[in-house]
């Protein structure tokens, strides 16, 4: 195989990890495994159970009318090559769209099992995997979708990010955990990447000598049962970060429960040990560890930081005339700035977010059409480069403000135009019971029937910035748990059901929602959503946010209202 | 004679593997045999082990830490360790902190639900004897071992990571 080589100096910018022989080796080695695997499988060779974990640790599940392949996009960096190479794969092995997913990864819901070793060749060609986006393993680690050009930003993560990837990939030890494993770094003063609701959270601090280090939490997560997670280190010197880990997912490997599947989270654990006890043990592992050969060096983070360059800024004002002559002609651009475009840490550029939450269409759903647009448009807008964030939205991150108004029109013609992001209708979802087998109940048409209750933009921008999140079971994968307002599916005696928690949140000051109480019928949801927002626009005071006002007055008066009894 | 894996070869199995402790009641019947006897075994009966004929290795189950062999840890030629199930992942930690921090030089055995698809992963953590579960192809489990060219952490066979080496 010809490899483009790359040298330990790069003579060129990067903006994105660029994989050497090392990397691709790996991936092809890989692919052989699991093109053998399978091939056993299909001849009968290799029993269901045990290719199942292995098929799992290349990111393909058995779903309830096909096979589902879950691609990582690791902490959700992609290049336009990329995306083009995932529009193939949908209009080639799958039925022409994907799904974004709440942990930056993209789902094809139809790809025939034997063509799967084929999909990842794919994959590889273009430095993409599959690997660990399932099974009890390491997953994808994920990171805010401003990583880089947020303003306010202590430190890029995803040079981090990048480590912990290598390190988490076929981590020999640690394949068959008593439960899968996911990390989420935070460099952002602002978290965007649900960081505080992970196994481990690592948010990136400096201590007083102006030292990077890592504040580390452990035993978050959502699930059967929400836990935010506990701090175990107030500082973790940067150099010292794998083998931490190494101590940490080895104390929980050694003594994480494989009695009962529901409580084999690192979360209860860490519950049952109790924090401080659980921190013992850690620090103990960690004394076999510290200083050994996983210490970080600085020539390796140099190495994976030169990958995550600056793109080549021009030098440009800090506004822009054009936009500010078309924020005052068009209402409707206006309207989609407002709500989409976020500050960039460079004068003359803007952040953009995608937002995929058009009525009528799968939250985090997108068209194979749509993929090489906006593809396309990231060439030509915002250096070939995107993210993918845990909303289910696209961001194009380096946009300059004199571009956004041609941007808006262009994203208009194949309906990407979507203003509501932060609003009712960006509705965090996950595929539910029309896809998943795990599901208790259906999740996507209750979205749509959300949507198209408030579909009234005027309305939607009055009600302001809110956050509602769907899952159709409690594995939580739509994080019903951390919504301003969450639905979550239930079974009941066979039929679905909806239960209602509010007061979620998962920015800084994380919460868990309270449950209002009884569940509803399908049809009922919508009229109950209502309510619940009615008693907000009536109680709210002038500048407050749907969260604050719930904070200020408690459940009980959405309570009184959603279960009101009609005379 | 049973077959194992060891060193990337098939070869002859010298050791006997005593399940249940209930087999030793007799111990006269297995004299001048080598024998891999249960961690609690091993641990109440040391004199009776150390006066018969025959060398005495230990097998610890999936719950059991290596810890527990104490100093004596290093006078055994072979600790077993038993994988009840292979998705149960815990002997991958003990056979690391068995050579890593313990220091442990001896044979270090997978014996259970061992198979071709876990072998790499097994001897990268420090196992380096496998005896395969029954219906397992020896032949064919051989190619596990070179199922990747090199991988990114620290590990036994390579103790230095990737990055240190790139």
């Amino acid at each position: 195989m010809n490899f483009e080589r790359h040298s330990n100096h790069l003579t060129q910018t990067h903006t994105m990890y660029r994989y050497d022989n090392y990397d691709h080796q790996m991936l092809a080695d890989r692919i052989a495994q699991f093109r053998n695997q399978t091939a056993r499988f299909l001849k009968g060779e290799l029993p269901g159970p045990e290719f199942l974990p292995l098929r799992l640790q290349n990111g393909l599940y058995v779903q309830r009318l096909a096979p589902m392949l879950r691609v990582a996009i690791p902490y959700g960096m992609l290049s336009t090559k990329q995306l083009r190479k995932l529009a193939y794969i949908a209009d080639y092995y799958d039925k022409g769209y994907g799904h974004f997913t709440t942990r930056q990864n993209i789902q094809f819901n139809w790809p025939a099992l034997s063509d799967v070793p084929d999909i990842l060749a794919h994959l590889a060609e273009v430095e993409m995997h599959a690997i660990q986006t399932s099974g009890n393993c390491i997953r994808n680690t994920t990171t805010d979708q401003f990583a880089g050009c947020a303003v306010n930003e202590i430190e890029d993560s995803r040079p981090y990010c990048e480590i912990i990837r290598q390190w988490s990939t076929f981590h020999p030890e640690f394949a068959y955990l008593p439960r899968k494993f996911k990390i989420a770094v935070c460099g952002t003063i602002d978290d965007q990447a649900a960081t505080q609701v992970h196994d481990i959270g690592l948010f990136i601090v400096k201590n007083e000598s102006g030292e990077t280090g890592f504040r580390v939490l452990v035993g978050g997560g959502l699930g059967r049962t929400p836990v935010i997670g506990k701090e175990i280190r107030a500082f973790l010197p940067k150099q010292h970060l794998l083998t931490y880990l190494d101590a940490i997912l080895r104390v929980y490997n050694r003594e994480g429960r494989r009695d009962n599947k529901y409580k084999a989270r690192i979360k209860i654990l860490v519950k049952e040990t109790g924090v401080d006890s659980f921190r013992d043990k850690v620090e103990k592992e960690w004394l076999a560890l510290k200083d050994g050969p996983m210490t970080l060096t600085d020539s390796e983070y140099q190495r994976c930081k030169q990958y995550f360059q600056d793109p080549q800024y021009h030098v440009l004002p800090a506004e822009s005339p054009l936009l500010t002559k078309a924020l005052s002609e068009n209402v409707l651009f206006a309207g989609w700035y407002y709500q989409n475009v976020s500050a960039h840490k460079k004068p003359g550029y803007a952040i953009v977010t995608i937002c995929l939450k058009e009525t009528g269409t799968a939250p985090g759903d997108i068209t194979s059409d749509q993929m090489n647009f906006v593809a396309d448009l990231a060439d030509r807008y915002s250096f070939g480069e995107l993210r993918v964030s845990h909303e289910q939205n696209i961001i194009l991150a380096d946009v300059e403000k004199a571009a956004l108004c041609d941007l808006w029109e262009a994203l208009k013609s194949q309906k990407l135009h979507s203003d509501n992001r932060g609003l009712l209708t960006d509705i965090i979802c996950c595929p539910g019971g029309d896809f998943c087998s795990l599901a208790n109940a259906k999740s996507i048409p209750i979205a749509e029937s959300i949507q198209r209750r408030f579909g009234d933009l005027t309305r939607l921008r009055d009600i302001g910035d809110i956050s509602l999140n769907i899952s159709g079971c409690m594995n939580a994968c739509g994080h019903h748990h951390v919504g301003n307002i969450g639905i979550l599916g239930v079974d009941k005696k066979g039929a679905e059901f909806y239960q209602i928690s509010l007061g979620g949140s998962v920015e800084n000051d994380t919460a868990l929602g309270q449950i209002v109480g009884p569940s509803f019928a399908q049809e009922e949801v919508p009229d109950v959503i209502e309510k619940i927002i009615n008693i907000y626009m009536k109680m709210r005071q002038p500048g407050e946010r749907f969260l604050e006002t719930f904070n200020r007055v408690g459940i009980e008066p959405f309570k009184d209202e959603v279960y009101a009894k009609v005379n | 004679m049973p077959k194992l894996i060891k060193s990337g070869q098939i070869i002859d199995d010298a050791w006997v593997l005593i399940k249940d402790a209930n087999q030793l009641q007799d111990l006269q019947t297995l004299s001048g045999q080598n024998l891999i006897v249960p961690l609690t075994y091993w641990s109440e009966q040391q004199d009776v082990l150390r006066n018969r004929s025959g060398r005495t290795a230990v097998w610890l189950n999936s719950h059991e830490v290596p810890q527990s062999l104490g100093k004596d840890l290093h006078n055994l030629d072979v600790i077993a360790l038993n994988f009840p199930i292979f998705s149960d992942g815990r002997a991958y930690t003990s056979a690391r902190e068995l050579r890593a921090n313990l220091g442990y030089k001896g044979e270090i055995r997978a014996i259970g639900d061992v198979l071709r698809d876990q072998l790499f992963y097994m001897s990268r953590c420090g196992f380096d004897a496998f005896v395969m579960r029954d219906d397992q192809n020896l032949e064919a489990a051989l190619g596990a071992f070179g199922d990747f060219t090199d991988g990114y952490q620290a590990s036994v066979d390579k103790p230095l990571p990737l990055f240190r080496r790139r």
